[in-house]
Order: C-alpha cells, then sequence, then structure tokens
C-alpha cells in the first residue's frame, strides 16, 4: 500500500484519542541530532474543528483482535485496514518534525497477537527515534492495558508521556462495551508507570541524576456520552484516578459518531458543551479547591449546560456571597463567578497598593459581567444586593455555543 | 521647554540613551523618542555615527537601580511594532525612578497595563513564529521558511531554532530580517520576499494528507481555530489551503458518517415481551442487515424455553435455509451425534446461531456458504441477545468462531482457547470450541476420530457444568 494512503487511514483512526499535549517534558537536544523539549507544549496547526495538531498522532495499525463497541477499529467493523513498519513511522516523524510542523510523535495501536507483541512494537519505534536518530521531540506511547510490566518500564524510558486510556467511567460499562477490558488491568499499567516515575524521582533526589521517565507523567481519556453514566460519576472516577495514579491529565472525548459503529450507540453529534463543562469541572477540581460532591452534589448528577459550573455552584450557594474583593482570602476569592486562577494572584498583588474597585478590575480582564453580581469593591457595587433575588440566574445569559477548547483547556473561569 | 528628540534603534540603543537622559533629569515629557525604522530617527541616526561612541563603562557607578523585571519587561516591549513604545518604556522607567520603585507589582496601573499588554503581543507573536515556520528543503538540503512576525521578533527568536534545529543548516526569511544557521554561526541579514524561499517540498504532500485526516467534521468549530490560527498567517501555512475544502464538505462527511452507521436488527426486536413465540415471529420480518434480501427465510433458535444449556452456531446453511430450523443439515448431523456420545439431549437444550440468516455466493446452481462479515453479526446480535435473556441459560457453548466473536468481544483462537470457560456477561458460565461443520471440513492429516472425540471431550465438559450444583447459591 502506498506510504500516502496508509497515512490518511492511520492518521484518521487515530484521530478519536483526544490528547495532543506536548508540555512538561525538559530534554535537551543531543549533539548531532534534531530536537528539544522545553517544558511549554506548542501548538504547530490547528485543524477546522479548533483542536490543536502538535504530535503526529498514529496508529501503528488498525488491526484490532479486540471489539471494544465504541471503538472504529474493533474487529467487527468493516472500516479499511493499515499498518505501518516501525521505521516508516519514525521516518514520517523525523520530516514532519524537521520541517517544523510537529513537535513531536503520539503512537498508538490496535493490539495486533497480544498486547504484549503490540507493546513491543511501540516501543521499537520509539527507541530508534532515540537511539537510531538522537531524536530529542516529544514522544507520547499508548500504554496497551494487559502488557507485562517489563514493558511499561522500557517504554518510560524513551517516552516523554505514557497513557492507558480508562475508556468508560464504570467498569460494568466497560464490560458491556469493550468486553476484552477491565478497570483493573488498565489501573494495572498506571499503578506500573506511577511506579517508573516515583523510582526515576526518587533516584534523582538520591543520586542527582536518573534516566528519564516519562518525564511529562502519564494521562488517559474518558469517552462521555456513549453510556448513561452521569457527569457525577465521570467526575469521581476521574479525581480518583487524579489521587491514585498521580495522573497529569484526564481527557474527555465527547463520543463521536464514528464510520461502521456498532449499532448499539447513539448517533447523534457528540455533545460538545457536556465535553467543555466537564473540563472546566475538572479545572475546578484540580486548580481552584472545590470538591466534586459540591460541583455535582446528588441533586443535580449532571452539569449544567446552559452555565459553567462555578456559576452554577455560585447560584446554588449564594450564603457564601457578596465577597469583598478588598479582604477575602485566596480559596474565596478563586470561588467568584467570572474570576480567574490568574486573575486572582493579580488582584491578591494589586490589592497590597490600592483598594480595588470595579475598573481595576476590569483592567485586570476580570469577567465583570458575571463577578458583579458576587462582589463587593471599593467604590458602591449596586449589583451586589441582588444577591438574594430570586430573578439572578436570569441575569446570566446562556452563553454562545460555539466554544473555543482553548478556553477550556486553560480552564480560566 | 525643550523637547529632545532621540532615536532608538533597538533595545541596546534605547537603553543606553535613556540611562543618560534619566541621569539628566529629562522628563517624559521632554523626550520625544524616535524609532529608529523611522525616516526621522535614520536621519538622526546618520548624524550620531560621525560621534565618538559614549563611554558607557565609565559612567556605571551613577547607573540607575531598576528592577530585573523592568529590564525584560522592556526587551520584550522594545520588539513591539509601535514608534511609541520607546516613549512608554521611558515614562515607566522615570516613574520608577521618581519615586515609585514598585510600581511593577501593581498590575492595575495603566501605564503597567499598557505595557504589559504589548509584552504579551509579543510573547504570543514569538509562540506563534515557534509554531507556524514552515521550513522547505532547498536544492542544497538547507531547510528555508518564509514567515511573517507581526513584530520585530527575529533576532529574539532565532536562537530558538538554534536550540531545536541546531544540527541542521537552516534559513528564516521574514520581509524585515532573516536568520541564517549554518551549524556553527547564527546571521542575520536584510528582509527577504516570499519568492526568496523554495516554492515546494514533497513531504508537504504527506502532511497535507495527515492534515485532511486529522479533522473530525462531526466537531468543526472554526471560531475556535481562527482563534488561534489567525487568518493573517495562513499565506505561510501550506495546509491552509485545505480549511476551506474541508469545512465545505464537512456536513456531507458528518452526514455520511451518520448514514454509514449500520442499519441494526435492534428496532426489530419487540422489547417488552417474554415469548420466545413473539420473538421469533417478529425475526421472521428481520431487515435488520441486507442479508435478508437473498435468503428463503430467517431461521431463529430452537429448543427449551428453560434450557440450561444453550448452543450458538455461525448462521444457517444450505438445508437450514430451506427448512426454516437451525442445524439440520450436514453439521447438525455431526452436532446431533457428538451431543449423544456427550450424553446430552438436544431436545433439553437451546440451539441457535449468531446470524440468522444465510450467507452465500451463487456458483452455478449451488449456493456456496459465506462467512459473515463483522457488520452482519453486529446487526443480528440484538436477536441472540434477547435469546438469552429469555432463557437465561446457565451454561453457553460458542460453535466457532463467529459465535465466540458475537459473544466473547473479541478475536478468541479457537484452537488455543476451545474447552476453557470465559469471562462472560451473558451466562455464568461460557465456552467456545469447534464448529461441528470443521469436522467435515478437516485438513489432510487431521484424523475424524481424534477430533469427534475433542469435541465430545468438550461437551462433556458443558454439561458436567450444567449438572453441577449452583455454588453458594
Ligand atoms: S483495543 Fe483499542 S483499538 Fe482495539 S477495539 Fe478496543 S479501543 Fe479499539
Ligand atoms: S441476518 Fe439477522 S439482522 Fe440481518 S436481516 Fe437477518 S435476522 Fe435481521
Amino acid at each position: 500500500m502506498e506510504l500516502d494512503r496508509k497515512l490518511a487511514i492511520l492518521a484518521d483512526a487515530a484521530k478519536y484519542d483526544a490528547s495532543c499535549a506536548s508540555s512538561g517534558s525538559y530534554r535537551k537536544r543531543a549533539d548531532g541530532g534534531i530536537g528539544n523539549t522545553e517544558g511549554m507544549g506548542i501548538c504547530h496547526s490547528y485543524t477546522p474543528d479548533g483542536r490543536c495538531v502538535s504530535l503526529l498522532k498514529l496508529l501503528l495499525t488498525n488491526y484490532c483482535i479486540y471489539d471494544c463497541s465504541y471503538c472504529v477499529n474493533r474487529i467487527s467493523s468493516d472500516t479499511p485496514r493499515a499498518r505501518f513498519t516501525p521505521e516508516e513511522v519514525v521516518n514520517l516523524t523525523l520530516n514532519f518534525y524537521k520541517r517544523n510542523y510537529i513537535e513531536g510523535l503520539f503512537l498508538s495501536s490496535g493490539v495486533i497477537q497480544t498486547p504484549d507483541y503490540t507493546m513491543e512494537q511501540l516501543i521499537s519505534v520509539a527507541r530508534q527515534l532515540r537511539e537510531t536518530h538522537k531524536f530529542g521531540g516529544y514522544i507520547h506511547l499508548k500504554a496497551v492495558p494487559a502488557a507485562s510490566p517489563e514493558l511499561y518500564r522500557q517504554a518510560g524510558l524513551w517516552a516523554d508521556r505514557l497513557s492507558a486510556n480508562i475508556e468508560l467511567p464504570v467498569d460494568q460499562e466497560l464490560r458491556t462495551l469493550a468486553p476484552a477490558k477491565r478497570h483493573t488491568e488498565i489501573e494495572g499499567a498506571m499503578i506500573q508507570i506511577k511506579g517508573g516515575i516515583l523510582e526515576a524521582k526518587d533516584k534523582t533526589n538520591r543520586e542527582g541524576k536518573s534516566p528519564h521517565f516519562a518525564p511529562a507523567g502519564q494521562s488517559t481519556q474518558m469517552i462521555v456520552g456513549a453510556t448513561p453514566a452521569p457527569d457525577a460519576t465521570v467526575l469521581q472516577k476521574a479525581s480518583q484516578l487524579y489521587k491514585k495514579h498521580k495522573l497529569r491529565r484526564v481527557y474527555y472525548s465527547a463520543f463521536s459518531p464514528i464510520p461502521h459503529a456498532d449499532p448499539g450507540l447513539p448517533i447523534e453529534k457528540p455533545p460538545m458543551i457536556r465535553e467543555h463543562r466537564l473540563y472546566q469541572a475538572d479545572w475546578l477540581i484540580r486548580f481552584y479547591g472545590f470538591d466534586v460532591n459540591e460541583i455535582t452534589p446528588t441533586t443535580a448528577p449532571d452539569l449544567p449546560l446552559d452555565k459553567d459550573p462555578k456559576l452554577a455552584w455560585a447560584l446554588r450557594h449564594r450564603e457564601f456571597f457578596p465577597i469583598d474583593v478588598n479582604k477575602a482570602p485566596r480559596a474565596a476569592l478563586l470561588r467568584i463567578p467570572g474570576i480567574g486562577v490568574r486573575n486572582v494572584d493579580r488582584m491578591l498583588k494589586s490589592r497590597r497598593f490600592r483598594a480595588l474597585r470595579l475598573e481595576d478590575l476590569a483592567r485586570l480582564r476580570v469577567s465583570i459581567a458575571k463577578a458583579r453580581y458576587f462582589i463587593t469593591t471599593a467604590d458602591h457595587n449596586p449589583d451586589a444586593f441582588q444577591i438574594d433575588t430570586v430573578k439572578l440566574p436570569q441575569r446570566f445569559q446562556p452563553e454562545a455555543q460555539q466554544l473555543s477548547l482553548f478556553t477550556a483547556v486553560t480552564g480560566e473561569l | 521647554m525643550a523637547i529632545l528628540e532621540v532615536p532608538a534603534q533597538d533595545f541596546a540603543s534605547w537603553r543606553t540613551a535613556a540611562r543618560k537622559l534619566i541621569r539628566q533629569g529629562a522628563t517624559p515629557l521632554e523626550v520625544h523618542w524616535l524609532d529608529g525604522t523611522s525616516d526621522a530617527a535614520q536621519g538622526l541616526l546618520a548624524g550620531l555615527e560621525a560621534a565618538p561612541p559614549e563611554d558607557d563603562a565609565s559612567k556605571a557607578t551613577t547607573t540607575t537601580k531598576v528592577p530585573r523585571e523592568f529590564l525584560s519587561l522592556a526587551e520584550t516591549v522594545s520588539c513591539f511594532r509601535d514608534p511609541q513604545r520607546w516613549n512608554l518604556l521611558y515614562e515607566l522607567l522615570w516613574r520608577l525612578s521618581h519615586g515609585e520603585p514598585h510600581l511593577l507589582d501593581d498590575p492595575a496601573d495603566p501605564l503597567v497595563r499598557k505595557l504589559r499588554v504589548m509584552e504579551k503581543a509579543v510573547r504570543r507573536d514569538a509562540h506563534k513564529m515557534h509554531a507556524f515556520v514552515r521550513f522547505r528543503e532547498a536544492a542544497d538540503g538547507a531547510m528555508v521558511a518564509f514567515h511573517k512576525p507581526d513584530h520585530h521578533i527575529v533576532r529574539r527568536e532565532a536562537d530558538f531554532f538554534v536550540r531545536r534545529f541546531g544540527a541542521m543548516n537552516w534559513a528564516i526569511l521574514t520581509p524585515d530580517e532573516c536568520a541564517y544557521w549554518d551549524q556553527k554561526q547564527l546571521r542575520f541579514g536584510p528582509g527577504l520576499p516570499r519568492e526568496s524561499a523554495p516554492s515546494e517540498d514533497e513531504v508537504e504532500d504527506l502532511w497535507l494528507t495527515y492534515y485532511g485526516s486529522i479533522f473530525n467534521p462531526a466537531r468543526a468549530n472554526l471560531t475556535a481555530m481562527t482563534a488561534e490560527m489567525p487568518v493573517k498567517h495562513w499565506s505561510t501555512l501550506p495546509e491552509s489551503k485545505l480549511i476551506n475544502g474541508l469545512l465545505r464538505t464537512a456536513g456531507d462527511r458528518m452526514y455520511e458518517m451518520i448514514r454509514k452507521q449500520p442499519s441494526s436488527a435492534a428496532s426489530f426486536v419487540p422489547s417488552d415481551t417474554t415469548s420466545l413465540k413473539v420473538l421469533q415471529q417478529a425475526a421472521c420480518n428481520c431487515q435488520g442487515c441486507e442479508l435478508y434480501e437473498h435468503a428463503t427465510q430467517t431461521v431463529f433458535g430452537e429448543g427449551l424455553r428453560k434450557a440450561r444449556l444453550m448452543l450458538v452456531g455461525e448462521q444457517p446453511g444450505d438445508q437450514e435455509d430451506q427448512q426454516g430450523a437451525p442445524f439440520v443439515g450436514p453439521a447438525g448431523k455431526v452436532l446431533n451425534e457428538a451431543l449423544e456420545a456427550a450424553g446430552i439431549d438436544r431436545a433439553d437444550a437451546y440451539v441457535t446461531n449468531a446470524v440468522k440468516h444465510f450467507r452465500f455466493e451463487e456458483r452455478g446452481k449451488r449456493r456456496i456458504h459465506k462467512k459473515p462479515d463483522g457488520r452482519h453479526i453486529s446487526a443480528c446480535k440484538p436477536w441472540l441477545e434477547a435469546e438469552i435473556a429469555l432463557i437465561k441459560p446457565k451454561v453457553i457453548v460458542c460453535l466457532g468462531a463467529t459465535a465466540a466473536q458475537s459473544l466473547v468481544g473479541r478475536d478468541v483462537r479457537i484452537m488455543q482457547d476451545r474447552g476453557k470457560w470465559m469471562d462472560s456477561l451473558h451466562a455464568p458460565n461460557l465456552m467456545v470450541t469447534v464448529h461441528p461443520s470443521a469436522l467435515l471440513r478437516l485438513p489432510p492429516g487431521m484424523s475424524y476420530e481424534e477430533e469427534f472425540t475433542k469435541f465430545v471431550r468438550d461437551l462433556r465438559l458443558a454439561t458436567e457444568e450444567v449438572n453441577a450444583p449452583l455454588s453458594n447459591a
């Protein structure tokens, strides 16, 4: 098969993985080699769906022995199949990198023969890039669940990031849709990877240096909208994974209709807004001091689609407001709708010099339209008196439906 | 009050001049900075060249103290493409050294805010340069890019490309200034037009293929895209020529994806029945996939409503298709013999197939069995699931790979996995073994007797499990 055709098939098949991050790794260029990473990820292009193109995202092959019904590559799908040789992937990566199209490679694969065999193939690509070609760019490898622990160890030596996808928030749902997969196996891979990362850190602490081991950590992906699990369940699983396995990121992927789909799955347009709200909630949990149960209490297990989760929380907890922006501690400021982490830090700085007025906040890029009802400032803020009126929720027009994934990813609320 | 006209060409020259002016006590209102790129400044600069260069070091002791943060801010802002930047920087420097040393800590100050915005714009432009420079391979093997930054950032950012692409010869051409790297030294030269860069590169075609393939038409969102990849950069990005086409066809492709959703038996399965008979009658009218078009009739499962053992085959064959019952042809004969040898009364079991219509190819007058595709198996699965849900067998035996694919959900290797109990959601016990028709087509060298015995052994295992007392029940 022509390389061009293979590329089309195996890139197309890889596009359902949401992760494209290339940040969090520092790797100096090797002498005579090409490529480095400097901590910050770079998006080299954007596709018309607003998604960033940072890595060359490919499957080594889309043949697969499994039958996960949400996946276009499952064995029962009649999609066209192709398989790269490891060398073809190596050359594509180098050629693209030298032209500055990409930050590196994100390589995944359908499972061929056995999980071990598949994992070995992925490792061989990464090893060739690093050893033979002294490639210093970013490498993200998929950790195939149920492979031997030793293989995850090897993968971590070459890769910047590893990811084992949890796929669905509930094990029982996973077993129905992906009969061959188990949360225990997937989390087993996460545990191995975490072990490797901690060991490398420990060694660095003791001996000042250790070989790289997945310096950009591990991430995972959850598909939303393919099963009835509510947002509360999704977020609970995510926060459990963050805690247990020290994940850097959980990606939420709105279930997207796939060609040759399993007939049992929903076929509407993917729930993009829901995905966006989940990212916002995820940020609230990680950086704003919110607990899952505050964002999705049992009385409202799904995030509202028409307002962001912080605003929704604030409207449910008006007793908490108004907040005096000149006196409140950081944790309280973080709970004001329309004010993000960066806003809060700027406010705290500025507060030492002046008593903050509404116009100061505007200059600090606070979303006044949202925040004004929840704060008191040095000047008179008449809107603060509306906090207890029944009409308050109507003040907030549902946001425009066109969402930028970028805002979701940076998570400023 | 006399206004001083001072030229500033780059950060270094502004800094030298600004230091001197601060020491002289020149207020911001008294100084008018001329941008080095403007005509007036060029004239002034030309006049200055004759003057003896100022000896900066000798005056170092009287240097104005400014926070380091100011220097980094000023250095960045000096790249901003606006002649006003020098005046604004001087105003800030003046205030920092005249009673407001902590001014930079107050991000809400209007002047600070303004300069921060400029700083951010330069940073963003630098970031976009790292991202959007596109090299093409020139005839001599060097990699050459043409890029159009918003601000004067070529010098500032060239080092990024050295760090990354140190082991290749490259050039970045811009209309203002160009940077060249030969693996040893970085040089700068005057600006060049786009035509000076190569006009094509073979690898670019693969890049375009890649770009077109990773776009998910179900998620089209142009606003988000142009926010990050402003249209002004499109002219130097090869992939931008695909954008309009991709968007134009996104709706169609999305529709196509949905249209390609294979049909399924699901909508034909009555949801609220507890009667096998009703189920069977409904299946007679199934059009869940195209197989009904050519086959004679639906061949539904047969057997005991309360069977504890369920046998699942692949699909009806020629005989079954004509008679309307499962396992009545040659393979059925083998199955009956094996069941008997295993001590199982077929009347106690429930026998069915993963696919309920006969798939075949016509060769002359004969209809040759053709293995069902994945889509037939999944289209027909709702019937099988409905049968299982009603009968609730204690043991399911999958006869052959098709049944296994339908119920186990992975590529089971029959020869390896036969006779083993597998984890399944469909029944407490599930096993795979060969399809009896395999015994009729044994490759040379394999003995029927031996294979038959193995088949019987598997079936016996199944019946033992059927009769075993429920554990922990
Ligand atoms: S194992 Fe991976 S590639 Fe294979 S069907 Fe499941 S999700 Fe798809
Ligand atoms: S093979 Fe199954 S799904 Fe297809 S038409 Fe027949 S009964 Fe329906």
